[in-house]
């Protein structure tokens, strides 16, 4: 059976001729940061890479939502790993990253109860499952996962759940983007933005953004024609001295966004600043949770004293996320660093850039 | 972490609760950020919740805008393909 809505967008015929207006289109060089960790995947698994003609270049952003997670969550998570009668429960990409001296994943294997969950819905049946003990939730994640942990936090609140807890690194896109702007060395001539971001957040939020900085900004979908079709409009743009805010994934994202679920985040989380990896803090970049649900705060329940903690050294992931660097010009890349052994974030989730050239480059 | 393959919805229970079928596979997802979900209807799942329901008439709109920018220059049909 064809995939509906998805074999269409990847209509060789159709990304063919999208390649040719490229080229035809395509004079000025042109710099374009695809925000989102699954476009750069998307990008590379689809070769898209190879068929842009050399006046375009791709820059992965800081979209990946384990790259941008601070080494102090990071140890946070294996000091809770690391407690009695706990049982962490996390999306799989996290197992892996390494903080002080261990992973989740080793963790795991010197016994704590790390259980990886497919939603934030499956910890709250392992909490009711296991009444005498604490269940804490890792969350990380941009506004496409947000609104689902707020919505196990509200289930837990309805059903009086007393030991069930989340520990919140959620990140919002906006103020990142704004970061970027404004950050010495970093040049960006157009922004590729995440469908299901903003499927959540809906276009209108980043009108201001884009009103301010005028600054090519298309809305993709991840299938490559979604992709090539993005790239397109963002270069017609740029070609023709525009900088506006366009829509090339309609058939998710409107300009109100999911309303229910924006509801549902704003219920429970308030806007708080969040340290960013590589990039350092950025107020009102973060979510906590607000006092109507602070005893769902794993950092307060547990009694969490979070402490700033160093990278791992060597390693380029903070140049890397805001483009000044590609992990080829990392000298660990390849050499110390791995899938199988990986230094830094950006290599070990799946969407991680220097995960992506090792896969499919260099 | 973004599942980007919608998928259709196949079972709806009381709870704001249904099952969804991804090429074959069925998983739980709960319905409960999408208004008025319906058998059949397409969404975006991401960790077990669907986020979002396409709009079929918006996606054929946008299929047929797609085919003009792509085809228009040569002067070829833009509905060669169908
Ligand atoms: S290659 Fe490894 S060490 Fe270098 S930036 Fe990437 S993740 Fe960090």
């Amino acid at each position: 059976m064809a995939l509906k809505h998805v074999e269409e967008y990847r209509d060789s015929e159709i990304a063919k001729k999208l390649i040719e207006r490229i080229h035809e289109t395509s004079t000025k060089d042109f710099k374009v940061m695809e925000v989102c960790g699954t476009h750069t995947m998307s990008i590379f698994k689809n070769g898209i890479r190879d068929v842009l003609p050399d006046t375009v270049s791709l820059i992965s952003g800081p979209g990946c939502p384990v790259c941008v997670t601070a080494q102090k969550d990071i140890c946070a998570f294996i000091d809770i790993a690391r407690m009695e009668n706990t049982i962490v429960t996390l999306f799989g990409d996290l197992m892996k990253v390494p903080g002080g001296d261990s992973t989740l994943m080793l963790e795991r294997a010197n016994g704590a109860d790390v259980r990886i969950v497919y939603s934030a819905l499956d910890s709250i049946k392992i909490a009711q499952e296991n009444p005498d003990k604490k269940v804490v939730f890792l969350g990380v994640g941009f506004e496409t996962t947000a609104p689902t942990i707020a919505a196990s936090i509200q289930a837990a609140s309805k059903m009086g759940l007393k030991n069930f807890f989340v520990y919140t690194a959620h990140k919002l896109v906006p103020p990142a983007l704004e970061v970027l702007m404004n950050t010495e060395g970093v040049k960006i001539d157009g922004f590729l933005l995440p469908g299901h971001v903003l499927l959540i957040s809906g276009t209108d939020e980043y009108v201001p953004f884009v009103e301010k900085y005028k600054i090519p900004t298309v809305v993709g979908g991840f299938e490559p024609v979604d992709i090539l079709h993005a790239m397109l409009m963002m270069i017609q743009q740029f070609e023709e001295g525009k900088g506006t805010l366009e829509n090339a994934y309609q058939r998710a994202v409107s300009a109100e966004g999911n309303v229910i679920a924006k509801n549902a985040m704003y219920d429970v989380f308030e806007t708080s600043t969040a340290i960013w990896r590589g990039i350092g803090p950025i107020p009102e970049s973060g979510l906590s949770i607000n006092d109507k649900y602070k005893e769902f705060d794993a950092s307060i329940a547990l009694g969490l004293d979070v402490k700033e903690v160093d990278e791992p050294k060597g390693c380029a992931c903070g140049a890397i996320l805001t483009g000044l660097m590609s992990p080829p010009d990392c000298k660990l890349f390849k050499k110390v660093c791995t899938p199988i052994n990986p230094i830094g974030p950006c290599m070990v989730s799946n969407e991680g850039t220097c995960a992506a050239f090792y896969k499919y480059h260099v | 972490m973004c599942l980007a393959i919608p998928s259709k919805i196949v079972e709806i229970n009381e709870a704001g609760l249904g099952i969804i079928d991804v090429d074959g596979v069925k998983r739980d997802c709960s319905l409960l950020m999408i208004d008025s979900p319906q058998i059949g209807d397409y969404v975006i799942v991401h960790a077990g919740f669907a986020l979002h329901k396409i709009d079929e008439v918006e996606a054929g709109k946008m299929l047929d805008t797609l085919r003009e920018v792509a085809f228009y220059s040569q002067g070829l049909e833009p509905d060669k393909k169908e």
